[in-house]
């Protein structure tokens, strides 16, 4: 016994420690240089290595929708990419909607219709549905409801939300 | 989550190379099942091989009048696609029924034939399973088994395929084609997925060091009297019960040619010749459709949770033939079903 354990002791590692990659994202219009474990999900590199912590992670398992990032302007879940697989990417998050003190429409009509109750889904939910009005595949109640399915409530401001959502493509 | 390497391919055949050198290794392209699963501990690769920026994100006219979907197209570009949405919309609307628009963003192609099953017993690494660990046993077979297959299952495993996409693809005829050291092969999408039978750690007859590179459509899209029905525990973003996709081809109300593919019941996307035979050169009428259900579900079996999901199945298939032959498909937004 004592023989093997010295054995593990003065042997190769069993498992090796992958070096860490440089990756560049371009988030809500600024290029951020990071090194990251290959296994960091993009959320993770937003939110522990960018500070950028209004992306949520709700489930980290693409099934509620709270970490939704736009990249390269299509929403995505970004608890279920790695940050080295998104080298180059433009990344727009809950903080990169406003133009300055001017909130983005979304933003401005979740507040008009009281799209949330304890606001932990409303980023997510708001740049899902950034999303959908870019991908222009929504224009009744149901086809809203349907394509923001992707994006759980548990305070159930649903309602609410798809109402917002209308006056927000109602403006673009 | 566990540690890996991580390496990009350059191209197909540095893809193929890289996967033949390490047989612990797995390419990754969407990511949205795989990553899961290695944050649940089922899958536990040594290294990630990222084939994402690989060339195959086209959708192509072939010279038979039919189309070669890159394995790389995203599920959204797909179902979105306008020669999907008019000459296939059953495929357009399958996949439209499954996942969420962000996951669908994220999904590609051949990553979605590939998915895993959505088994709880598979996910919880603490309990039997033999599609993840051969030789331990079914948790299913005397557990929580709502979800599962009612056709098609072994002692081995009662797991379904959880595509929506698939039960289209399979209807339709396509072909995978896939490239591995030995060079090229096309696999009907038939015989792409496996059951279970004794061996449920295999999904699918993909050899390890092989990758899905396309998949080919026929010419006939049946783009006039189809369906996607989908019956699920919530109306949106949830597996099947049960799913139907139907096709006819009618001349007057006689049915010329018909297609018929479940999801949500068996290890594969299902599809009966046998069922189809007896819908054709018959009137499109609830009596035929009845029949032809009994024959595919002939040899149907329940378990203690899902026997349910027999005459589920069968009212479904009578449905979807029906809303095909009428020409009015499921929405997949309004989700009353006429």
């Amino acid at each position: 016994m004592a023989q093997s354990s010295s054995a593990a002791r003065t042997g190769p590692e069993k498992f090796s420690t992958p070096a860490k990659m440089a990756v560049t994202l371009h988030v809500n219009g600024v290029e951020r240089k990071l090194t990251v474990a290959p296994w960091t999900t993009l959320l993770d590199a937003l939110r522990l290595h960018l500070d950028l912590t209004g992306t949520k992670k709700g489930c980290d398992h693409g099934q509620c929708g709270a970490c939704t990032v736009l990249v390269d302007g299509r929403r995505i879940n970004s608890c279920l990419t790695l940050a080295v697989m998104k080298d180059g990417v433009q990344v727009t998050t809950i903080e990169g909607l406003a133009q300055g003190n001017t909130l983005h429409p979304l933003q401005q009509a979740f507040i008009e219709h009281d799209a949330f109750q304890c606001g932990y889904c409303t980023p997510g939910q708001i740049c899902s549905a950034a999303g959908l009005i870019a991908e222009g595949h929504a224009r009744t109640a149901d086809e809203i409801r349907e394509l923001m399915s992707g994006n759980i409530c548990r305070c159930g401001a649903y309602p609410n939300i798809v109402a917002a959502i209308q006056q927000a493509m109602g403006q673009s | 989550m566990i540690n890996f390497q991580y390496a990009r391919a350059s191209d197909v055949a540095d893809a193929v190379r890289q996967i033949a050198a390490d047989p612990t290794a797995k390419f990754i392209a969407g990511g949205t099942n795989l990553i899961d699963l290695m944050k649940e501990d089922v899958e536990r690769p040594s290294r990630l091989i990222d084939i994402s920026r690989l060339p195959l994100k086209s959708v192509e006219q072939t010279a038979d009048g039919g189309l070669r979907i890159g394995a790389l197209v995203p599920n959204s570009d797909l179902a979105y696609h306008p020669l999907i949405a008019q000459r296939y919309p059953m495929l357009a609307s399958a996949i439209l029924a499954g996942a969420s628009a962000q996951l669908r963003n994220m999904a590609s192609t051949g990553g979605n034939l590939l998915q895993r099953t959505r088994c709880a017993y598979f996910y919880d690494t603490v309990t039997p399973c033999n599609k993840r660990e051969p030789g331990s046993g079914c948790s299913a077979i005397t557990g929580l088994n709502r979800i599962h297959a009612i056709l098609g299952a072994s002692e081995a495993c009662i797991a379904t395929h959880p595509s929506d996409m698939c039960v289209a693809l399979v209807a339709l005829d396509a072909k995978v084609h896939v490239a591995g050291p030995a060079g090229q092969r096309a696999i009907a999408f038939a015989d792409f997925h496996r059951l279970p039978g004794s061996t449920p750690q295999r999904d699918t007859n993909l050899e390890p060091n092989e990758i899905v590179t396309a998949v080919e459509l026929p010419a006939r899209g049946f783009a006039t009297n189809y369906t996607y029905l989908k019956i699920r525990d919530r109306l949106s973003y949830a597996f099947a019960l049960v799913s139907v996709a139907a096709a006819l081809e009618l001349d007057g109300s006689t049915i010329k040619e018909a297609r018929l593919a479940l999801g949500g019941v068996a290890h594969k996307p299902w599809r009966d010749p046998a069922a189809e035979a007896a819908l054709r050169g018959q009137a499109g009428n609830p009596a035929v459709f009845a029949q032809a259900a009994d024959v595919l579900l002939r040899d149907a079996r329940g378990y203690e949770h899902n026997s349910f999901k027999i005459d589920l199945a069968r009212r479904a298939i009578i449905r979807a033939l029906t809303q095909a032959a009428r020409g009015t498909p499921q929405s997949q937004s309004n989700k009353r079903i006429l």
